[in-house]
C-alpha cells in the first residue's frame, strides 16, 4: 500500500472540503498508514471469484407510485438556513462556472 | 415514584395500566431523576419536559376516556441525538448542527409519538456516531453510571447511560458497528441490534448506510423485545425497509425455554484480545444455557478476521458521502472566513471547524478509500469481504441457531485512555462490527461482573429475520442469570448522587 | 483562455483540413407527477423552495425512493431508441460539492446505466440519414436552480453571492450519451441539431417529457474534437455544457470546429474541459479545467436497491410503445402522397401533428397541408409565435375546408373566416352563417346584379358577342363588388352567357 504523506492529507482534505490546520495535517498523515495498514488485509482475501455485497440484504425493485406526498412549506424548508432571502437559500459566491 | 423509576419498562407499563400510577406522575419522576444525576453523568444533550408532560398528560386522559392504549403507552422514552424529531434540537453530537430543530419526524419517532411514549429528551453520542467512548461528542463525555471516570461506550453512551443510570426506562440507539451493543455490555443494560431492514432509516441521520440500524435499549429483554415491536415494520420512505411482518418478539422473550437450541461459539471471537474475566462471565453464561437445555457448539467463522478491515473501509466510505451534505449552505453551522469568502471556501471553513477530529479522520479515509485508483483495492475489496463474511454466517447458522460472543473485548476503559490511538478504539467494535456487515440481528445482555467489578456483556448473533431468536436466548439467560445473581446486574451498581464528580 | 484571444480559422477551410468527431449528451426531464427519488411535485413553476420534501432538501436522516413511473419512462426512452435494457442495475453516488446540489452528491447511473448500446437514425434537411450509435441511456436527478445576485448582467461571473431554489432539486432526468460520432464533415454542425431535434420528437411521442428546449427540459452537451484525418485516432474534445436551442448547438459546433482548427494551426493543445455557449457572441469559453475536482469517487448509492426489470416488464412497455416519429413519417408520406420535399417542410415546421389531425377530422391531406404551410404558417410567423400556438384547432380548419369543398365559400372567403376564427368570433360554419358569409347562388339576387353590370358596360357587352368571350371577367368584377365577393362566380358567368345568348 502507497503510503500516505501530508501533501496527500492536504488533496484529500481539499477534495472533503475540510480546511485543516497544519497541526492537523501533521497528525493525520502520521496516523494514517497504520489504519491503512490495519485495514489493508482485506486485499489478501478479495480475490476475483468473490462478489462484491453492496447491500447485507439483498432487495431489488422497490419502487414508490408517482403519487404528490406532503410537502415542506417554505419557512419550514428555510428555517434551517444561515441565510436566506426572497424565499431562497442565500449562498455565498460561486466560482467557477464561467 | 423513586422506586417505580427502577422497575423494567414492562412493569411500569403494567402499574400504568392498574391505575398504580399516571403517565404524569412517572414521566415527572424521570424527569426529577434526569435533574438530580445527570448534570454530572451528561446522557441528555436536550430534556424537553414540557413536552414530554403533555404528551403524559394526554396518554392519562385517553386511558382514563377508557380508550385502547398501546402498551407501552405512557411509558417514557429517551431517544438518541442522531434521530430527527420535528420541534426537538437534534445535534448528532455535532457543533455542526447546533441549534438546528428538523422540520420532520424519523419514522421510528412517528411510532413512538403515536403510541404515546413520552419523549424525555435526546441522549449524547459520539459525533455522528463515530465512536466508541461518547467522548468525540462536541458536548463534553457521558460519564459511565457504574463508574464515573469510565466511558459508557459509545456511540450510543448518552442512551446506556440513561438507561442505566434510571433516567429513563426505555432509550432508543442506532448500531453501525455496535454502537447500541457495546455500550450495553460496558453499563450493564441490553441493546439490540435488529436485522438491517427491519426498523426504518428514515430520519436516522446517516453515519453507514449499507450498516446503519436503529434499535432498543432497555434494561431487561422483554423490554427490549416491546420496544423492538413498536418501532419495527415496513417503511415506504426506506428503499431497504423489509417488508416481512414483525415478529413476535415480546412472546419470545418471556418463553424462557432454550431445550434443544444449538448456540455456536464463535472460535474467532473468544482468545485473545478479550480480557480474562469477560471471557469467564462469557464461558460461565454458556453454562448456564447448557444446563437449560441447550447444546453448545464451537463454529468458525475465519474471514471475521478480515471484518473489522472491511468495516474501517466501508463504514469511513460512506460516511464520507453521507457527511458531504453538512457545508454551511442549507442549514446548521456556517463560517465565513475572512479571506475570499466563496461558497467553496465557506464549505471549507464550516466543514474544518463544525467537525471534530474523529469526524475529520474519517471523512478522510473515506476519501481516500473512494478516490480514483484506490476504489478497486479498498473499498471494491472490502464489499468482497462482506460477501465472504455473509458466508461464514450461512454456514455457521446450518449448525447452529444462535452464534455467541462476548460483546466488547474489556470492560468500561477510563476517559480519555484511547482518544490518541484510533486503532486501539476500532478494536473495541471487533465481535459486534461482523453482525452490521452481514445485516443479521445481535442483542448484547450483561454477563456479570468483570474486571474491577464492572459489567461485561455476551452478544447473540441469530440469522437475518429470525431476531425473534436473540429474544429466546436472551429471556431464557437472563433469568437464569438473575437467578444466580439475585436480581439484575445493575442493582449492584453504586449508587448516583446529585454531587458533583470528584 | 478566451474566444478572443486566438484566432479562428474560417469554418470551411478548417473543414478542408480537419475531421471532426462529435459526441452528444442529452439531459431530458422526465414528465413525471413527482421527482425521482421523493413525492415532491414535478412543476416547472411555483414559488421558490415550496416544492420539497425533507428528501429533496437532502435534510438529514432523508432517504431516496425510486419512481417507479421514472423507471418505465426511461426503459421506453431505452426501447426508442433501440438499447438494450439492463437485467439488472444500480444508482451511484456522483460526488463534488456545489451550492445547487442538496447532498453534494448527485445519484445517477455510473458503470451500470438502464439502457446501452442502441442507434437512432436522423434525417438532415436534404434526406439523407445519419445513423448516431447511443452508448447509454441512464437515469439521474436534476439540482437545484442558482439566481447570481450583485453582478451586473445577474451572471455567476461578478455576482456577489446567489440564491439557491431547489424546487428543481430531484426533478428525473435521462441522460442519454452518445458514441464517437464521425464522418459528419462540414454537416457536424446540422447533424448535432438534427440528432437533438430527433430526441427532441421522440421524446415527445413517448409521452415522458413535453421537451421544451426553451424550458431547459432537453439540455444537451455538445463535445467536439477534430483529428488530421478520418482515419486518425480522436483527438482530445471539448464539452460544451447546456446548449439549449437547435440554433445554438448549431452555432456551438461551428465555433469550436474553428476555434479548435485555430488552436491547431498555431501548435497549441486542446485541453480537455468543459465550456460555455454565450449566445451574445455566439462562442463559447472555457469553464473549470478537469482537474482533481473531477474526482467523483462513484460508489453504488447505498440507500437505494438494484432496479432488476423483469423481461416481462420490458416486453409489455415494448409493446405499448407509440409509433416513433420516423415510422409515422413514412407512413403519412405514403398515405398522404406529400413529395418528400413537401414532408420535410412539414415537420421542419413542427405541423405533422396539425395536418394529421386536420386529416383525421375529414379534411384532404393536400388542403391540410396548403392551410397550415400556407395562410397558418404566414400568420403564426407575424405574430412571431408557434403555429399550434395559434388560437385554431385542426377541427375548425377541417371545418372550414369542408365549407370550401362544398362550395358554401370560396377561398377569399375562406381566408376571411379564417381571421375572424383565429380572432375567437367562433366556428366556420357559424360564422359564416352569422355573418351571412355564404356564396350567393340565388338567381334572383344574381340576375339583377348581372342585368346592372350590362347595362353599366355597353362596350364590354359589344366585345363579348363579337366573340371575345374572355371579356366576361370585367363584367364578373363589378358584380362580385355588388355581391362583396360572395357571388357564386360559376353561377354568375352562366347567367351572363345565358343573358347576351353567347355560348
Ligand atoms: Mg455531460
Ligand atoms: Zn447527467
Amino acid at each position: 500500500m502507497p503510503s500516505i504523506g501530508r501533501d496527500d492529507v492536504a488533496r484529500l482534505a481539499d477534495l472533503a472540503r475540510i480546511q485543516l490546520t497544519e497541526e492537523e495535517i501533521d497528525r493525520f498523515a502520521g496516523e494514517f498508514d497504520s489504519i491503512m495498514d490495519a485495514v489493508a488485509s482485506v486485499s489478501e482475501v478479495a480475490s476475483e471469484d468473490v462478489p462484491a455485497t453492496s447491500h447485507p440484504i439483498a432487495l431489488t425493485n422497490v419502487f414508490r407510485e408517482d403519487v404528490v406526498e406532503t410537502t415542506l412549506t417554505q419557512e419550514q424548508a428555510l428555517a434551517g438556513a444561515p441565510e436566506a432571502q426572497d424565499g431562497r437559500f442565500a449562498v455565498p459566491q460561486i466560482l467557477g462556472e464561467e | 415514584m423513586t422506586e417505580m423509576i427502577r422497575r423494567s419498562a414492562a412493569a411500569q407499563a403494567a402499574a400504568l395500566a392498574a391505575g398504580e400510577a399516571s403517565s404524569e406522575e412517572l414521566t415527572g419522576a424521570h424527569l426529577d431523576r434526569i435533574t438530580a444525576v445527570d448534570g454530572d453523568l451528561n446522557a441528555f444533550l436536550h430534556v424537553n419536559s414540557d413536552e414530554a408532560l403533555t404528551v403524559a398528560r394526554d396518554v392519562d386522559s385517553r386511558r382514563a376516556a377508557g380508550e385502547k392504549l398501546h402498551p407501552l403507552a405512557g411509558v417514557p422514552i429517551a431517544v438518541k441525538d442522531i434521530v430527527v424529531t420535528e420541534g426537538q434540537p437534534t445535534t448528532a453530537g455535532s457543533k455542526m448542527l447546533e441549534g438546528w430543530i428538523p422540520p420532520y419526524d424519523a419514522t421510528l419517532v412517528t411510532k413512538l409519538r403515536t403510541a404515546g411514549l413520552p419523549m424525555l429528551g435526546k441522549t449524547n453520542m459520539d459525533e455522528f456516531a463515530m465512536g466508541s467512548s461518547t467522548e468525540s461528542s462536541a458536548y463534553g463525555p457521558t460519564r459511565n453510571p457504574w463508574d464515573r471516570d469510565r466511558i459508557p461506550g459509545g456511540s450510543g453512551g448518552g442512551s446506556a447511560a440513561a438507561v442505566g443510570a434510571y433516567e429513563a426506562p426505555l432509550a432508543i440507539g442506532t448500531d453501525t458497528g455496535g454502537s447500541i451493543r457495546q455500550p450495553g455490555a460496558v453499563t450493564g443494560t441490553v441493546g439490540v441490534k435488529p436485522t438491517y431492514g427491519s426498523v426504518s432509516r428514515y430520519g436516522l441521520i446517516a453515519m453507514a448506510s449499507s450498516l446503519d440500524q436503529a434499535g432498543p435499549v432497555t434494561r431487561t429483554v422483554e423490554d427490549s423485545a416491546m420496544l423492538h415491536e413498536l418501532i419495527a415494520g415496513h417503511d415506504r420512505h426506506d428503499s431497504t425497509s423489509l417488508t416481512d411482518p414483525v415478529g413476535a418478539f415480546t412472546q419470545a422473550a418471556r418463553a424462557k425455554d432454550v431445550t434443544g437450541l444449538r448456540v455456536g461459539v464463535i472460535e474467532e471471537l473468544e482468545g485473545e484480545g478479550f480480557a480474562p474475566e469477560v471471557r469467564a462471565r462469557f464461558t460461565e453464561s454458556l453454562t448456564q444455557l447448557e444446563r437449560a437445555g441447550a447444546e453448545i457448539v464451537r463454529v468458525s467463522c475465519p474471514n471475521f478476521t478480515y471484518a473489522l478491515g472491511a468495516y474501517y473501509l466501508i463504514m469511513p466510505s460512506e460516511a464520507s458521502s453521507n457527511l458531504a451534505k453538512f457545508d454551511g449552505m442549507r442549514f446548521g453551522l456556517r463560517v465565513v472566513p475572512e479571506d475570499h469568502p466563496t461558497a467553496e471556501n465557506v464549505m471549507k471553513a464550516t466543514r474544518g471547524a463544525g467537525f471534530g477530529d474523529e469526524v475529520k479522520r474519517r471523512i478522510l479515509l473515506g476519501t481516500y478509500a473512494l478516490s480514483a485508483g484506490y476504489y478497486d483495492a479498498y473499498y471494491g475489496s472490502a464489499q468482497k469481504v462482506r460477501t465472504l463474511v455473509q458466508r461464514d454466517f450461512t454456514t455457521a447458522f446450518e449448525q447452529v441457531d444462535v452464534l455467541a460472543s462476548p460483546t466488547a473485548p474489556t470492560v468500561a476503559f477510563r476517559l480519555g485512555e484511547q482518544v490518541d490511538d484510533p486503532t486501539a478504539m476500532y478494536m473495541n467494535d471487533i465481535a459486534t462490527i461482523p453482525a452490521n456487515l452481514a445485516g443479521v440481528p445481535g442483542i448484547s445482555l450483561p454477563s456479570g461482573l468483570a474486571e474491577d467489578g464492572l459489567p461485561a456483556g455476551i452478544q447473540f448473533l441469530a440469522p437475518a429475520r429470525a431476531d425473534e431468536r436473540l429474544y429466546q436466548v436472551g429471556g431464557a439467560l437472563e433469568a437464569l442469570l438473575e437467578d444466580s445473581w439475585g436480581g439484575p446486574l445493575l442493582a449492584q451498581a453504586p449508587e448516583l448522587t446529585g454531587g458533583a464528580h470528584s | 483562455m478566451t474566444a478572443t484571444d486566438i484566432d479562428l480559422v474560417d469554418y470551411d477551410e478548417a473543414i478542408a483540413r480537419f475531421d471532426p468527431v462529435l459526441g452528444i449528451e442529452v439531459h431530458v426531464e422526465l414528465g413525471t407527477a413527482t421527482k425521482m427519488f421523493d413525492g415532491a411535485p414535478n412543476i416547472f413553476a411555483a414559488e421558490p423552495n415550496t416544492a420539497i420534501t425533507p428528501t429533496s432538501l437532502g435534510l438529514p436522516g432523508s432517504l431516496p425512493v425510486v419512481n417507479g413511473a421514472a423507471v418505465e419512462y426511461a426503459i421506453r426512452i431505452g426501447l426508442a431508441l433501440n438499447c438494450s435494457i439492463a437485467e439488472t442495475c444500480r444508482f451511484a453516488r456522483k460526488q463534488y460539492f456545489y451550492p445547487d446540489l442538496t447532498k453534494n452528491f448527485q445519484t445517477s447511473q455510473y458503470d451500470e446505466p438502464i439502457a446501452y448500446e442502441g442507434w437512432v437514425d436522423v434525417e438532415l434537411e436534404d434526406g439523407e440519414i445519419i445513423r448516431v450509435e447511443i452508448e447509454r441511456a441512464h437515469m439521474e436527478e436534476d439540482a437545484g436552480k442558482n439566481t447570481h445576485v450583485g453582478g451586473a448582467t445577474g451572471r455567476i461571473h461578478g455576482a456577489t453571492h446567489s440564491q439557491v431554489d431547489y424546487n428543481r432539486a430531484g426533478v428525473p432526468l435521462v441522460e442519454i450519451v452518445t458514441k464517437p460520432i464521425p464522418n459528419t464533415k462540414g454537416r457536424a454542425p446540422e447533424v448535432a441539431a438534427a440528432y437533438v431535434r430527433t430526441l427532441r420528437d421522440i421524446f415527445r411521442t413517448l409521452e415522458v417529457s413535453e421537451a421544451k428546449m426553451e424550458r431547459g427540459n432537453v439540455r444537451a452537451d455538445i463535445n467536439v474534437s477534430l483529428r488530421e484525418n478520418a482515419q486518425a485516432e480522436l483527438g482530445t474534445r471539448t464539452e460544451t455544457k447546456n446548449v439549449n436551442s437547435f440554433r445554438s448547438i448549431e452555432r456551438t459546433v461551428r465555433f469550436e470546429i474553428s476555434r479548435q482548427a485555430g488552436m491547431l494551426d498555431a501548435g497549441q493543445k486542446i485541453i480537455q474541459e468543459t465550456r460555455h455557449f454565450h449566445e451574445d457572441t455566439g462562442g463559447t469559453s472555457s469553464g473549470r479545467p478537469k482537474s482533481d475536482a473531477e474526482d467523483y469517487r462513484y460508489f453504488p448509492e447505498p440507500d437505494l436497491v438494484p432496479v432488476a426489470p423483469s423481461r416481462e416488464w420490458v416486453e409489455e412497455i415494448r409493446a405499448g410503445l407509440p409509433e416513433l416519429p420516423a415510422a409515422r413519417r413514412r407512413r403519412l408520406l405514403g398515405e398522404w402522397g406529400f413529395s418528400d420535399l413537401e414532408m420535410r417542410d412539414v415537420v421542419n415546421a413542427d405541423a405533422l401533428d396539425l395536418i394529421e389531425a386536420t386529416v383525421a377530422a375529414g379534411a384532404g391531406a393536400q388542403s391540410a397541408r396548403k392551410w397550415w404551410m400556407g395562410e397558418l404558417a404566414r400568420i403564426a410567423k407575424d405574430r412571431e409565435v408557434d403555429i399550434a400556438a395559434l388560437a385554431i384547432t385542426p377541427a375548425q380548419v377541417a371545418e372550414l375546408q369542408g365549407l370550401v369543398d362544398g362550395s358554401k365559400i370560396n377561398d377569399k372567403i375562406a381566408k376571411q373566416v379564417l381571421t375572424k376564427v383565429l380572432d375567437g368570433k367562433g366556428d366556420p360554419a357559424a360564422i359564416v352563417e352569422s355573418e351571412g358569409l355564404a356564396v350567393v347562388s340565388d338567381d334572383s339576387v344574381l340576375t339583377g346584379a348581372v342585368d346592372q353590370a350590362i347595362a353599366d358596360n355597353p362596350d364590354v357587352v359589344a366585345k363579348i358577342q363579337g366573340g371575345k368571350v374572355q371579356a366576361i371577367g370585367a363584367l364578373i368584377g363589378p358584380i362580385m363588388k355588388a355581391t362583396r365577393g360572395q357571388a357564386d362566380a360559376g353561377r354568375v358567368r352562366e347567367i351572363i352567357m345565358e343573358k347576351l345568348g353567347v355560348s
